[in-house]
């Protein structure tokens, strides 16, 4: 474009410092494979980006915290604009969130930020993950990444429970004193493991430094890293797709990174940050003012844990007291241990394992690209569905206080109620989901056949009515038939020809057992043949009352109705993005 | 008409439909809703026992006897002082309006003068503690950190850390503080009320009292931080952050990704 006009001292500029950088790093080959490189566009993948930016927001917000912030346990007597403060013996660390939030300069906004910001962050992570749970992106090749993935999950966890520890206020401590009640639970270490946390008996003078460590160096550090490793997998698996038209395992559709993503990745960031600093200018959070410094004695009403925890306090307060025995002079807590650490193990195991247990039921090797939609794989679907039914159970189990006084409710029916829904419900929400998933998907079924209602009824001379139906294009087809019909394993038999025991056949039986768990109860997706009889069939109604009876002009225009209305021009692109 | 038929298939029109419903029920709500009669305190009037009987067997013997001494329905009130009364029928939970967990707050039923009445009545039948002076409960009086320390030692275990109320067993509440007036805010550490503790001035002295009172009036509903959420801490803080901001965001990242295609 500009080959003909000479180029503007601008121009010359940016190529000059462009040659200068590639002549001596080769950035040149590098920047010209990502600019080109190709990715599928849908709203929901850019949910993991909401993770990743509110990350980077976490990490600058942060950084200014630590300008500010004393991670000291000695004593100090405030003495400061909040008057419910003066004079008050606190740890220098709950003394410097005051200072931070009252005296330094735009210092509550920053405390604001960082917690919304973390706040955001999990619930992102979360998110993230339900997508690729429901539309199967963890299969093969990607199994590895759900890992890094999951362990970004915890790692979050824990860089949100060692950060909402540090200001040393009242709420902070009864859920430190909390984990450590949940550490000293565990059989026979359990004591020593508290001291060795604590450095000697709760809560000692070296939590908080220690805690510190963690939160800014330790969880924030490891957690970089593994975004770098997460993010490095998906370019070298290349991101999925979901299923359309021209859309395959073997490509990718979609628009390429400069200047499409580029542009909409940077407006993003902006966008969550936006989000975030108006959530923080306008919304109060974790008011430490409020509690107080740290005093073993008091506990407030609703005293709960940030929303990502909440389901361990709701699993602690479902969990009947009576579980605690003495033996032998030793005493075993199971109603600490079994919903602090039984529970959340089940939970999180068989996310972490799902992918895994999944691919040994399937016994499927191939790589995928193209996302499942969630209601072709009615049992992968419902279990996600019953495991976040589980977590929203104890979630609310955890606000139980709340929902009492904010409803006018009995506190002790509530709990009554979920510790009964903690078993009936997630069984429930699955059934609900699976069926709900089967019948979308004979719906599906439905369309591909006999195509789309249309409201036009036709009187044949004969008085018969029928509805003229539309026939699907070929890229609304597409979508419902590409996927594959799983249908459960099929299994050599026990002994071999000559009656031999065969190896192996115990195993092979576990697995075709869940196999049949999984794809028991199925819809497949219509088939050429069956797509081909039922357009005959459809003609054949057709043609039919219009021989006998039909005026001329209706003649192979009426009946099942496959050909009344002309098919949609079948190059559009209407049907593609869905 | 034409065009208003066409927009009636618009797929936007259910939400629109939704949000104008919700709109005018509130407004509704907002006009047709019986305020509170707010009572204005009175000086109490000249020693009135005897209108302030006849009030008592008007209203509230039915449950606490003639006599004042008590049935299966209703406690005895001899000995609980003017204070009990001033706090039970100023703040309208007596007379009782249903059978339940805990009396309610409702709208008050009687005038100031009416209540100084009944609680000269009850005070005449047997020595109780006595409705506090203006100065005892003069928030500007006392000493707000301490008053932190005494409150988060002994009430935010029932009413939240500053107050806003917290729930109890089997359908009972610690009720929020913030519009409760100091007057009654002593009167009820006085007496304990329903299932509140009773702090004698042995226990919390006057002094102790106003500095609670002080605190509440202080930090109750104060927020240098923003809406204040309810003041009910990480559950309401989670609750807005999926809420407003995965609401933003993911309602950001639709509009993003239906830009292109």
């Amino acid at each position: 474009m500009t080959t003909t006009a000479t180029p503007t001292p601008v121009e010359k500029l940016a190529a000059g410092t462009a040659d200068y950088l590639d002549q001596r790093t080769g950035i040149g080959t590098f920047v010209k494979t990502f600019a080109r490189k190709v990715f599928p566009d849908h709203w929901s993948f850019l949910l993991g980006e909401i993770a990743l930016f509110s990350f980077i927001t976490i990490l600058i917000s942060g950084v200014f915290l630590t300008l500010f912030f004393v991670p000291s346990m000695n004593e100090v007597h405030y003495e400061g604009p909040w008057a419910a403060m003066n004079g008050v013996e606190m740890s220098e660390a709950f003394a410097s969130t005051l200072r931070l939030s009252f005296e330094v300069r735009g210092g509550l906004l920053m405390r604001q930020i960082h917690h919304w910001a973390a706040l955001i962050f999990m619930a992102a992570i979360v998110t993230h993950m339900m997508r690729v749970f429901f539309t199967g992106a963890f299969r093969k090749p990607r199994e590895v990444n759900w890992v890094v993935g999951f362990l970004l999950l915890i790692l979050g966890l824990a860089a949100g429970f060692s950060g909402y520890s540090l200001p040393d206020d009242v709420l902070s401590g009864n859920g430190l004193r909390i984990t450590d009640g949940v550490v000293r639970s565990i059989p026979i270490i359990g004591s020593y493991t508290s001291y060795f946390l604590f450095g000697g008996e709760f809560p000692g003078t070296d939590l908080i430094p220690r805690l510190f460590t963690v939160h800014i160096l330790l969880v924030p550090g490891i957690i970089l890293a593994l975004i770098g490793l997460h993010l490095f997998f998906v370019v070298l698996h290349k991101h999925t797709q979901y299923p359309g038209s021209g859309r395959s395992d073997k490509n990718v559709v979609g628009y390429p990174l400069f200047p499409i993503y580029v542009a909409k990745a940077g407006g993003y960031f902006f966008t969550v940050f936006g989000v975030i600093a108006l959530m923080a200018a306008t919304m109060s959070i974790n008011p430490v003012w409020n509690y107080g410094p740290y005093d073993p004695s008091p506990v407030s009403a609703g005293a709960q844990p940030d929303w990502y925890m909440l389901f361990l306090e709701g699993s602690l307060r479902l969990m009947p007291g009576f579980t605690e025995f003495v033996v032998l002079g030793y005493t075993v807590s199971l109603n600490v241990l079994i919903p602090a650490m039984v529970v959340p193990g089940i939970l999180f195991t068989l996310l972490a394992a799902y992918p895994f247990i999944e691919a040994f039921a399937t016994g499927d090797k191939r790589e995928h690209h193209v996302l499942d939609r969630p209601r072709n794989r009615p049992f992968r679907t419902a279990f996600g569905v019953s495991l976040l039914t589980a977590f929203f159970i104890l979630v609310l189990a955890g606000s139980n206080d709340l929902i009492a006084t904010h409803f006018h409710l009995s506190i002790n029916d509530i709990t009554w109620v979920f510790r009964v829904l903690i078993f009936v419900g997630p069984w429930f929400a699955f059934w609900v989901t699976k069926r709900i998933c089967l019948g979308l998907q004979r719906k599906d079924r439905e369309l591909v056949l006999h195509g789309h209602e249309t409201g036009r009824i036709v009187r044949f001379a004969n008085g018969e009515y029928i509805e003229v139906h539309k026939p699907l294009d070929a890229h609304e087809r597409w979508l419902r038939v590409q996927h594959d019909a799983i249908r459960p394993l099929e299994i050599e038999p026990a002994e071999d020809s000559r009656g031999v025991r065969r190896k192996g056949y115990a195993l092979d039986r576990m697995r075709q057992r869940l196999s049949q768990t999984f794809y028991e109860d199925r819809i497949e997706p219509v088939t050429p043949t069956e797509l081909a009889a039922s357009h005959s069939h459809g003609e054949h109604d057709a043609v039919g009352p219009a021989d006998e009876h039909a005026p001329a002009a209706l003649t192979g225009a009426v009946g099942g109705g496959q050909h009344l209305v002309d098919p949609q021009d079948e190059t559009t692109p209407d049907g593609r993005n869905r | 008409m034409k065009a208003l038929a066409a927009r009636r298939q618009d797929r936007r029109a259910p939400i629109v439909l939704l949000l104008l419903a919700l709109l005018l029920t509130g407004g509704l709500y907002a006009v047709l809703a019986p305020t509170s009669a707010d009572a204005t305190p009175v000086k109490a009037s000249t020693n009135d026992i005897d209108t302030g009987e006849k009030l008592f067997q008007a209203n509230c013997a039915t449950c606490h006897g003639p006599a004042a001494s008590g049935t299966a329905s209703g406690p005895s009130l001899i000995g609980v002082g003017a204070a009990a009364v001033d706090f039970q029928v100023g703040t309208g939970r007596m007379p009782m309006q249903m059978n339940g967990p805990q009396a309610q707050v409702k709208p008050v039923q009687f005038d100031q003068e009416q209540i100084n009445q009944l609680a000269a009545f009850v005070a005449s039948l047997g020595a109780g503690p006595a409705i506090p002076t203006a100065e005892q409960v003069d928030p500007a009086l006392g000493d707000v950190a301490n008053g932190m320390l005494i409150f988060r030692t002994n009430c935010a275990m029932c009413h939240n850390a500053v107050g806003a109320g917290g729930a109890l067993s089997q359908g009972k509440f610690a009720p929020n503080l913030w519009a409760t007036t100091p007057t009654h805010l002593y009167e009820a550490m006085l007496t304990g009320p329903q299932s509140m503790p009773v702090f004698n001035d042995a226990n919390i002295t006057p002094e102790e009292k106003r500095d609670i009172i002080a605190f509440i009036d202080q930090q109750g509903g104060t927020s240098p931080g923003g809406l204040d959420l309810g003041a009910l801490g990480p559950v309401s803080e989670g609750l807005w952050a999926w809420v407003v901001g995965m609401g933003l965001l993911i309602g950001a990242a639709v509009w993003i990704g239906a830009k292109s295609s």
